[in-house]
Formats: C-alpha cells, sequence, structure tokens
C-alpha cells in the first residue's frame, strides 16, 4: 500500500484530509441545523459529543488563555507569526489542527515561564526551520524582499523623469 | 530598438504564463522537514505508555550505539501501512522506539496486536511536545538517531521499503 506524500491529519480510514484545517467541528453543524426544537436538541447533543472528546484530547493551554493579560498578549502576539505545520497557509493562532493546538500551549508554558517571545520564536526556528516563522528575517535569501521596494521606487522616478522631461 | 520593444510585454507575459503553468502541474513539495538533522537529539523524558514497556527518554540514545524514533499514533491510518515495514526493520536486529502522539494505552496495544509491535519502547507523547521538539510536523515520521546521541536521518511520512534498505545501510555502517 503506498499512500500520498502528505501524511499530517488524515481522517482515519480514508485519504482525505482532517476537516480540523477548515473551522470548528461544532460551527459547521450549528450552520446546517434545523430550526424546530427536536433537531435543536439534536444538534446540540452532536455537538457536545463532537466537542467533548476535541476537549479531552487538547493540550493544556491550547484554547486557554494566561492568567497575566499581558503575558498573554505576548503569546497571542507570536501565535499570530507561526505557521501551523499542517495547515500550512494558517498561523498557529487561526488553525484548529491539533499540532497547531499542542504549538499554542507551548507558547503559553515558555511564555508562563518567563521567556520572551522573540526566544520561543527562535526555539521552534531552530526545529523547523525559518519556515515556520511568518516573520522571516533579514538574511542571505530574503534581503531582495526589502531591497526590492526602493530599486523599484528608483526605477520609477528614473521613467517619471524621462516621461516630463520636455520634448526637444 | 523600438520594434524589439514592442514584443516585450508579450514575451513577459508569456514567461509568467509558463511560470504558472509549471506551478499547476510541477506543485511545489510541500514536506515540512526538520531542522533538527545533524544537530544533537534533544533533551526529553517521556513517561511509558503501556504498562509492559519502558518510557523513552534522551538518555536511552547515544550510548554507542544507533536506534530509530518512530513517531506515531494508534488513530493513523498511513501508521498501518507502515507496520510491515518496522516490523521487516525490526527483524534485521534495528532497534526502534516509538512516540505515540495523543493517544490511550488501550487504543496503542490494540493497535499492536493487529499490526505487530516493532517496539523496545513507547512514550506517552500525550502533547506533541517532544514530537515538536524533534521537528516533526505529523504522523507517522521515523528519526535516525547515531550511536552519539545525534539526528542523522528524518524520513517524513510512511517508510517504503526502499526507504527501510537505506535505513538498515546507514545502520550497519554505524554499529
Amino acid at each position: 500500500m503506498k499512500f500520498s506524500k502528505r501524511h499530517a491529519g488524515l481522517v482515519p480510514a480514508s485519504n482525505e484530509r482532517q476537516a480540523s484545517c477548515v473551522e470548528p467541528k461544532g460551527l459547521r453543524l450549528r450552520r446546517v441545523g434545523p430550526r424546530h426544537r427536536a433537531g435543536v436538541t439534536a444538534v446540540l447533543g452532536l455537538m457536545l459529543a463532537a466537542i467533548t472528546p476535541a476537549l479531552a484530547q487538547q493540550a493544556p493551554l491550547a484554547d486557554t488563555q494566561l492568567s497575566d493579560p499581558a503575558q498573554e498578549a505576548q503569546a497571542k502576539a507570536l501565535m499570530e507569526t507561526i505557521r501551523c505545520v499542517e495547515c500550512q497557509g494558517q498561523a498557529i493562532a487561526d488553525s484548529n489542527a491539533d499540532i497547531a493546538g499542542n504549538m499554542r500551549s507551548l507558547i503559553r508554558e515558555r511564555i508562563k515561564a518567563g521567556e520572551s517571545p522573540e526566544q520561543v520564536r527562535a526555539w521552534l526556528i531552530q526545529r523547523y526551520g525559518d519556515y515556520i516563522s511568518y516573520d522571516p528575517p533579514l538574511g542571505g535569501a530574503t534581503w531582495p524582499l526589502w531591497a526590492a521596494p526602493f530599486v523599484l521606487l528608483v526605477i520609477g522616478i528614473a521613467i517619471a523623469r524621462s516621461s516630463f522631461r520636455r520634448k526637444r | 530598438m523600438r520594434r524589439v520593444l514592442l514584443w516585450l510585454p508579450l514575451v513577459l507575459f508569456a514567461g509568467l504564463f509558463g511560470l504558472v503553468a509549471l506551478g499547476l502541474f510541477k506543485p511545489a513539495d510541500r514536506t515540512v522537514r526538520s531542522a533538527m538533522v545533524d544537530k544533537p537529539l534533544p533533551d526529553f523524558v517521556l513517561p511509558a505508555m503501556l504498562p509492559t514497556k519502558p518510557g523513552v527518554a534522551r538518555t536511552s540514545f547515544g550510548g554507542g550505539k544507533p536506534r530509530l524514533i518512530n513517531v506515531f499514533a494508534s488513530w493513523c491510518v498511513p501508521c498501518i501501512a507502515e507496520a510491515p515495514e518496522l516490523m521487516k526493520l525490526k527483524a534485521a536486529g534495528v532497534p526502534i522506539d516509538g512516540v505515540a502522539i495523543n493517544d490511550t494505552p488501550e487504543a496503542v496495544q490494540k493497535f499492536l496486536d493487529r499490526n505487530g509491535d516493532p517496539y523496545q519502547r513507547i512514550g506517552n507523547d500525550k502533547t506533541s511536545q517532544v514530537q515538536i521538539a524533534l521537528g516533526s510536523s505529523g504522523v507517522p515520521e521515523t528519526f535516525l538517531i547515531d550511536g552519539r546521541g545525534r539526528i542523522v536521518r528524518q524520513y517524513v511520512s510512511n517508510l517504503q521499503s526502499d526507504q527501510v534498505d537505506d535505513i538498515l545501510k546507514a545502520w550497519r555502517g554505524m554499529e
């Protein structure tokens, strides 16, 4: 048996990716739920059933804020700039993937223990490379990103100057 | 000169079109690789997952003998496909330690009963802390650790038989 190269987050017994990348499980049920009462109860029951095991599996601080608001703000700001390795277009702050939750928990734990956000970012970069950070460092491969706007500006000025120059 | 410049936008467009088409027909490899390869194994201690086997810790590695770490889960389908390959490695004498992600002892025991048990030790990594410390992004993944406790290789996704040969060769070379 040969599976596709993508391995993260497969739905058990299929080759489909987990819905976790899309939206919370509870939310989807709510949207398609019928309006009458029995339906609402059934949907609520389903929601609870869907949510309870998910909560039981989560790392302790995945969705629990730190008690110190300053630390929580630091942690939250960092989470918004760390890439989820499963849902690769998302930051871990937005991703519902298990590993993103576990990374959020890890970030909160480290910030709580007194580490600075940049220390935690450096630790993650050490594990996954620059790829994990949405805040790319200035380096050999990335300097054109910073230089390009200025180069384009200079080219633009040159074009403007030549077009505005009076024809003789 | 003017004549040539007239064609420039079309040439630029054709170039861009080609680039986009290439991206469509040959999508980039999105595999997340660990940056920990060629670095020493980080310090960690994982409690035992099963009462019958010890847990996994940093101190189990680097005693002069190379070992494998297999990051797996009982709920992971490619892990089932990988099981026969791991059994081959076990039969060849390669020691394998398992790191079970987000799992329970009952589910792991059932998984091993069904698919074979290649592990000498199994650590319980409930919240992926060791998985993240290894730079692993999913299950299954396999890391080859040399006799000095360095991560030598990482295999993402379920092992294929050619990768098993590769591991065997490297392992025999290190022993």
